[in-house]
């Protein structure tokens, strides 16, 4: 065993790169788009080196495609975007739900609507995340907020997008996608890779879409001798289409299914002073950086206030946030937006204690001393 | 009896949704019979489609199978091909699934010249959703989005293939489904971006709106709008108005876009070792 541990100064982007590469991703499919173009330029300097492949597509929409593509041949596969490119790849992005098709979507946060703040950070995207493509989809979403978590989380949406057969997305923001910080590369020995279930029946038997108990179908992939049919019409157990209205009952409710009794796996989230805390704020991604540091000079002050950090955001962690609710006075969620994750905050508590937004959108990263301030003038009322 | 089509297809999924005297049928025939003359492994085809009539094609064959979003079936296919090289990769579309919404798509897959085979039915109209005109309704023909018939100039499908750089290019049309099933078979065939337009007919929605009531009307136009290479280059400026050539455009070798990577990879490699 090699003792000594593998430290790099890595760029937030470069940081996904190699979380990737650890993860066993083979395909990479992107279109530029600031800021995220560092993932694809690393991947097409990297992949040709493991025998993987990287292509530059026409546009967003035929990069989700390609990514689907390989993934159904058994690639591990990845893309990254930015706020424009994610709202063109939310078409295929259903296709990949309703088809169960696993691959990792990167979107680097930028200010928006519209082509918005090319350069700065945003948050403005999480309920994209959630219900940006049409129909009823459960969806798996990371946000790290250090460099170091891109590269771990990068692992963890590999492992759960094979594991649960769906996309899943990474949310980063301008400012963590850009920013370099100290990273611990683990070795490939020392992380867990899950690859997706393979069939263990033969050929004749193997019914595509019919799940195991765990809500999940095996899957094969295309040219390994199991010849089915993958549509984005709702399907039934052998993936042919069916206007049966049990068959689409049953296969809507496996989707969401699958990932709500697996919610304990899937939730990751750290608590951070709030054992004895009566103000509570809950935040991700850059945001969450500042308001640990608030958390710290609060506590100086004698203030009891912690800070509730969150790296899944989808699905929403409603049973921690309630229990929290019954503890604390006050919430404050402090957001790089108008009020997006303060509504999941609001729901969740079910009016057990005050919810306060604080969302700022000039581009702007949040700052430690202004959520202190927003928490000094909300004691006040 | 059996038949050579009996092997290929997945029976459950039959009677098929087409409409009657609609031309996909005998596009899938023409399909089915040049893979069968190819002798090729079921298990190592991959058929891919986008959204439309024609799309519902790759559920009733007994290959992998994707039905994907409209007008994206070719990168799907791109995708797959990468990951699999060694796959043979059939992509079907139709006229408006293939031009207009995937019309970028289409020129950026014979622009990289990957190795696949797209195969567009053009019965120039959109079908399933009702007869709306498509880039390839001809001018002054009717839709029910071109009441007042249609202003549009047209795309020339082979044209477009060939000046974005696709390896095989041919047009064959339903009327003709045995030479439209040998084109398919040399574009099958063909290593690089292979591209077969087959004229097909929609009684239905462009038969009914355009004053050809029944398929028989509808093939005998089509018969008649179209023309071999060889009448066609007979023909005055005048006398090729409104009429589509038939026949092979483009037969080149090129090497394909996966070959191309495999340099990549080798280059990457002896420049970097396996080292991340």
């Amino acid at each position: 065993m090699n003792n000594q541990k593998n430290i790099k100064l890595l760029q937030g982007n470069e940081a996904c790169v190699e979380g990737a590469l650890l993860s066993g991703v083979k395909f990479f499919a992107g279109y530029p788009i600031t800021p995220s173009s560092e993932i694809a330029e690393g991947m097409a300097k990297k992949l040709p080196k493991i025998g993987g492949k990287f292509i530059q597509m026409e546009d967003e929409i035929a990069s989700m495609a390609a990514v689907i593509g390989a993934s159904m041949a058994g690639l591990k596969s990845l893309t990254a975007t930015s706020g424009p490119g994610m709202c063109l790849k939310q078409e295929n992005l259903g296709f990949a739900i309703i088809n169960e098709i696993p691959c990792v979507v990167v979107n680097a946060q930028r200010g928006g609507p519209s082509t918005g703040l090319p350069t700065k950070p945003s948050q403005g995207d999480m309920m994209q995340a959630r219900w940006g493509t049409h129909g009823d989809h459960p969806i798996i979403a990371l946000a790290p907020s250090t460099v170091n978590e891109i590269l771990t989380l990068t692992i963890k949406a590999f492992n759960f997008s094979e594991k649960y057969r769906t996309p899943v997305i990474l949310l980063l923001d301008e400012v963590i996608a850009h920013m370099r910080e100290k990273v611990e590369i683990p070795a490939p020995e020392d992380i867990e890779v899950i690859n997706r279930k393979k069939p263990t029946v033969p050929p004749e038997e193997y019914l595509p879409f019919k799940p195991d108990e765990d809500g999940v179908p095996p899957m094969a992939n295309f040219g390994e001798g199991y010849r089915y049919h993958i549509t984005g019409l709702v399907h039934n157990y052998k993936g042919l289409p069916t206007s049966d209205s049990q068959e689409i009952d049953a296969f809507i409710r496996r989707l969401h299914n699958k990932i709500e009794k697996s919610i304990k796996d899937i939730i990751i989230i750290e608590r951070y002073l709030l054992d004895d805390a009566k103000i509570a704020l809950i935040a991700y991604g850059s945001v969450a950086r500042a308001a640990e540091r608030t958390v710290k000079l609060a506590r100086e002050e004698g203030l009891k206030v912690g800070l509730l950090k969150l790296l899944t955001i989808w699905p929403f962690c409603s049973e921690e946030v309630n229990k929290l609710a019954q503890q604390v006075d006050l919430i404050i969620v402090p957001e790089m937006n108008l009020g997006q994750m303060v509504l999941e905050v609001e729901r969740a508590s079910r009016g057990k204690c005050r919810v306060v937004p604080y969302g700022r959108v000039d581009g702007e990263l949040i700052n430690p001393i202004e959520i202190l301030g927003k928490i000094r003038e909300e004691i006040k009322k | 009896m059996k038949t050579i089509i009996d092997n290929y297809i997945r029976k459950e999924m039959f009677p098929n949704i087409w409409c009657p005297g609609c031309g996909n049928g005998i596009v899938l025939g023409a399909i089915i019979r040049a893979i069968d003359e190819l002798k090729w492994d079921k298990n190592e085809i991959v058929a891919v489609s986008g959204i439309g009539c024609s799309s519902r094609i790759t559920g009733y064959v007994d290959f992998c199978t994707m039905n994907t979003t409209h007008g994206r079936a070719l990168p799907f296919a791109t995708g797959i091909k990468m990951a699999k090289p060694d796959l043979k990769v059939i992509v079907v579309m139709g006229d408006g699934d293939c031009s207009a919404i995937g019309g970028n798509h289409f020129i950026h897959a014979a622009r990289r010249n990957i190795d696949l085979t797209a195969i567009i039915i053009n019965n120039m109209i959109y079908g399933m959703t009702g007869g709306q005109y498509s880039p390839l309704t001809p001018t002054g023909k009717f839709g029910s989005t071109a009441p007042y018939g249609n202003i549009d100039q047209t795309f020339d499908l082979a044209e477009l293939a060939t000046a974005a750089g696709a390896s095989y290019v041919a047009r064959g049309t339903v009327y003709n489904a045995r030479q439209s099933s040998s084109l398919i078979k040399k574009a099958l065939d063909k290593k690089g971006f292979s591209v077969v337009e087959i004229i097909s007919d929609c009684p239905i929605s462009y038969g009914k709106m355009n004053k050809m009531k029944s398929p028989v009307d509808m093939l005998k136009w089509i018969k008649d709008i179209t023309v071999s290479k060889k009448v066609w280059e007979a023909l005055s400026e005048e006398e090729k108005e409104g009429k589509l050539v038939t026949g092979e455009f483009v037969n080149i070798d090129r090497m394909d876009y996966s070959e191309k990577y495999k340099g990549i990879i080798k280059k990457a490699q002896e420049m970097g070792g396996n080292k991340q």
